[in-house]
């Protein structure tokens, strides 16, 4: 029988616990530069040592995305990147790789599918947690009873400015993981690693055991290694983005994000 | 039925809550408890009143546009928002919001502006409490309202031109809603309509609804100052009409109409109405009608006029939509810049292009409202509008 998201996700978690390192999940946007090199990025990651991914479902109005993650979801959303292309590339991903998948999306497009449906959708495309960018705890409730009736993961985050009462009511709605958010600000590639990392993580740990994931501003293989220190995980997103949006070919992208991924990997490393 | 205030998950009925990113929440909870302590606080108040009347020029008056009334046949009034400093509603809401800013202890503001008007007062009132002002405006909307970009530098503000999606109001909000993402601990975004997440819809509204107040004791039945038969006010975001419709929402007798955008026409696709055409969904933070296709992304509006160039609207119209407490209909640009002409020429006033669309419902419905008080609100002056409406004409 085929694990369930959260079933996937433990295996992840407690593997890279058992040797000493954070997961790694590069997030890229479904479906670019075309469908098929899209699986082949995802794939050459996975080679290089990603244990999973975060998948981009693309929203026209992506309130938590920068200039460079905005970008490329109108250029997936102009190359008819739909949710279900997107869930295709996720089914294709899963097969190829079998590392996990998260699919990271908007409010909006899950409503319009209808909250069952599209949990059900992700589920049978091979989806092992969801990640809503616009869904804070407080408006969580059906999408997590959804998540829980498809047997995945539901991610809730965790900022800087999350005060402990807000933090006990995130963690009160039992996330797959804690998206912490490293950088108070939107996707986008930072010069400095982030100092909140440390702080957050002890405040989460004080109260929980569940992961913690830090994303948002984690572009470089210094970066990782800061917040692998402290974390279960971490997601590198525009860095990645930029690079297959950069490549002349989809080729041309495989080849830089195995390199650059598998510099990546190795500063997880504790 | 009207709500005093939405319930405790911030909707009205089903429509508002917040749908925003973690890193805002705590800012989001912030604003709520220092809204409601402001509110309940006497000095807080007697400080917005007396910037409302010295300042502002509150109350602005109801004028009885005769010539027009004997053109339709009906006893057209004007509730002159247009009179207001800065030539707009948006005043009513900035100077609050920027009195409350400063009782955050926040030093700078961000807001964003589709006509420039919601950018002009917010750079006004800024400039009047000593506050950073930053205004995200689409470029599409810079060029057609340069008039106000240049009020706002000269009111001492950067205007930030947003370039992504179709340049106009959507992406100057969403703009806005990213720069307080990074910015959050430091600044006050002073959003400029009825929109967002909680408790802004609320919020705005309760600075708004003066306009709807000041009505009341106006036309009180009183001789020569006869109650309403109907209300009309035009929607984009809908602060001008809320501010209007909500002290009278529920009352018997008194109709209320929202007029949106049909922009080149609605079968054309390129409206605006939200209301009328959109479906429910969660836009700018709230669960709200809105134009989306089927796969839930949200669609390009259209309108003439930037003000209502907007594919959302408040929370609480929606509320209002369903519950039955307002009507909401829609009238072209080619009817609006009629009606734009119309008051100039008829009245002396040139009324914003956002207005011109509510009396262009009005011009078109004269047969049915023949013998009724039928109140406009003048939501805001022309003058910006000159330009655009002179070069269709070239």
């Amino acid at each position: 029988m085929t694990d369930t998201g959260i079933q996937q996700l433990d295996v992840m978690f407690g593997q890279a616990r058992a040797e000493n390192r954070a997961v790694l999940l590069p997030y890229l946007t479904a479906g670019i530069p075309d469908f098929e090199s899209s699986v082949a990025i995802f794939e050459a990651m996975s080679d290089a040592g990603a244990d999973g991914f975060e998948v981009g479902i693309p929203y026209a109005d992506p309130l938590m995305d920068g200039p460079v993650i905005m970008a490329a979801g109108e250029y997936a959303l102009d190359h008819g990147v739909t949710v279900d292309v997107a869930f295709d590339v996720v089914s294709a991903v899963v097969e190829r790789t079998g590392k996990p998948v998260i699919a990271m999306t908007y409010v909006n497009p899950v409503l319009r599918h209808g909250i069952d449906a599209f949990f059900v959708k992700a589920a049978t495309a091979g989806v092992a947690a969801v990640i809503i960018a616009d869904l804070p705890a407080d408006e969580a409730a059906p999408f997590k009873s959804a998540a829980d009736e498809s047997g995945l993961g539901l991610v809730l985050f965790a900022a800087p400015t999350t005060d402990d009462a807000r933090l006990d009511r995130v963690l009160a709605g039992d996330p797959a993981f804690v998206y912490g958010i490293a950088e108070i600000g939107v996707t986008g590639e930072r010069s400095e690693a982030s100092s909140n990392t440390g702080a957050l993580a002890a405040r989460i740990r004080e109260r929980s055991e569940v992961p913690i994931v830090f994303g948002v501003g984690i572009s470089t293989p210094d970066h990782v290694a800061k917040a692998s220190e402290v974390a279960d995980g971490v997601i590198v997103g525009t860095a990645i983005v930029r690079r297959v949006m950069d490549a002349a070919t989809g080729e041309e992208a495989a080849e830089t994000l195995a390199t650059f991924v598998a510099d990546l990997a190795s500063a997880t490393r504790r | 039925m009207r709500l005093a205030k939405p319930d405790e998950r911030g909707r009205f009925g089903e429509f508002g809550g917040q749908f925003a990113p973690e890193i805002l929440m705590p800012a989001l909870k912030e604003l709520e408890e220092a809204f409601i302590e402001a509110t309940a606080d006497p000095t807080f108040d007697e400080e917005l009143q007396h910037l409302l009347s010295t300042y502002v020029g509150r109350p602005t008056p109801v004028y009885h546009a005769k010539r027009m009334s004997d053109e339709l046949g009906c006893n057209l009034y004007l509730k002159r928002e247009d009179l207001a400093h800065t030539g707009a509603h948006k005043i009513n809401n900035t100077v609050a919001q920027a009195l409350l800013t400063k009782r955050m202890g926040k030093p700078r503001v961000i807001a964003e502006t589709g006509a420039g008007q919601h950018g002009v007062a917010t750079a006004t009132a800024c400039a009047l409490l000593g506050l950073d002002c930053v205004v995200y405006m689409g470029e599409k909307d810079i060029e057609r309202q340069a008039l106000n970009v240049y009020r706002m530098k000269l009111l001492g503000t950067e205007v930030i031109p947003v370039t992504s999606g179709t340049g106009t109001l959507k992406d100057a909000v969403s703009a806005a809603l990213r720069d307080w993402v990074a910015s959050v601990e430091t600044t006050h975004y002073i959003i400029g309509s009825v929109v967002g997440p909680h408790p802004f819809p609320w919020m705005v509204r309760d600075f708004q609804k003066v306009i709807g107040e000041e009505l009341k004791e106006q036309l009180d039945g009183s001789p020569g100052a006869p109650t309403p038969d109907v209300i009309v006010a035009p929607v984009g975001g809908g602060s001008n009409a809320m501010g209007v419709f909500y002290p009278y929402a529920g009352d018997d007798g008194v109709r209320l109409v929202g007029v949106e955008a049909a922009g080149l026409g609605i079968s054309s696709g390129k409206h605006g109405a939200s209301l009328g055409e959109g479906s429910p969904g969660v836009i700018h933070g709230a669960m709200t009608y809105m134009l989306q296709d089927d796969f839930g992304q949200v669609l390009e509006a259209h309108s003439i006029s930037a003000g209502l160039d907007y594919p959302g609207v408040g929370p609480e119209h929606s509320y209002f939509k369903d519950d039955g407490l307002v009507e909401y209909h829609n009238v072209t640009d080619d009817d609006a810049v009629a009606a734009f002409h119309k008051l100039s020429t008829i009245e002396g006033i040139i009324p914003a292009l956002e207005s011109a669309h509510g009396l262009a419902w009005i011009m078109a419905n004269a047969d049915q409202l023949r013998g009724q008080n039928v109140v406009l609100n003048l939501s805001g002056r022309g003058d910006k509008d000159v330009q655009q409406v002179a070069a269709l004409y070239d």
